[in-house]
């Protein structure tokens, strides 16, 4: 390999605009994801085991550390959902532009964090 | 840089389109899974097992399930050869990066062997 070729830039000691962020929060909702699916199949086998399992997790989800817990998988989900399908905009060539690109950061921010609140309202 | 032995098909583009097709069958699941819940109020366990009993909702739930395997190994591994690299952390970089692809490569396996088992009640 030859050394001398560029590397990437230091992200520590860059001021990162907007899409940076909201593509870095794309990729750690990501890794909520890939932990919180645990908690998914397990809640879905309880679900579809036996009435009684149903009941069971009837009641866990009634506590306020599992409406935390399924509020937080959801905003993840809600999140990575809404950054995703930026994501499926701009491999069509749309707001790939500078500007289009920051308005697209921007809708993604706005449009999750209404769909996180209304989820909080679902929950509780 | 890393030398990229681990990724899935040993085609960049590949992984691209299989990140892709996967997302839109998860992002079609998602919503058909979040629009029974909240179109069917006082949902009972009679209804939600009729549900997962029908042949084309197992179906479903298992391209998802498949479809999430794929994307998550995808994705997790794109973050762990971004970040768990030499330029982070030298020329030894592959013994940190090697057994975070292998927990991914553990954990996703049991997802999809303990998911079959849930979806399929075997």
């Amino acid at each position: 390999m030859n050394s001398k070729r560029p590397v990437n830039l230091d992200i520590t000691t860059i001021k990162l605009p907007l899409p940076a962020y909201t593509s870095i929060l794309h990729r750690l909702s990501g890794i909520l994801l890939f932990a919180g699916v645990g908690l998914l199949i397990y809640a879905l086998e309880l679900s579809l085991a036996s009435e009684e399992s149903f009941a069971d997790l009837q009641i866990v989800m009634s506590s306020g550390l599992a409406k935390f817990i399924l509020w937080v998988l959801l905003s993840g989900l809600i999140y990575h959902f809404v950054a995703g399908v930026k994501h499926l905009l701009m491999d069509a060539g749309i707001g790939e532009e500078l500007e289009s690109g920051r308005i697209g950061s921007i809708a993604t921010i706005v449009v999750s964090a209404v769909l996180i609140v209304l989820a909080g309202v679902w929950v509780w | 840089m890393v030398t990229n032995i681990t990724n899935l098909s040993r085609s960049g583009l590949y992984d691209w389109m299989m990140q892709r097709l996967s997302a839109i069958v998860l992002a079609a699941y998602t919503l058909f899974i979040a629009g029974y819940i909240l179109t069917t109020p006082e949902l009972d366990y009679g209804q939600w097992h009729e549900l997962f009993s029908q042949v084309w909702v197992r179906i479903f739930s298992f391209l998802a399930l498949l479809s999430l395997i794929a994307h998550a190994w995808v994705g997790m591994w794109t973050i762990a050869t971004d970040y768990l690299n030499s330029r982070a952390f030298g020329e030894k970089s592959v013994l940190i990066r090697f057994p975070v692809q292998l927990i991914c490569f553990i954990a996703l396996f049991s997802y999809l062997v303990w998911g079959i088992q849930v979806i399929w009640g075997l």
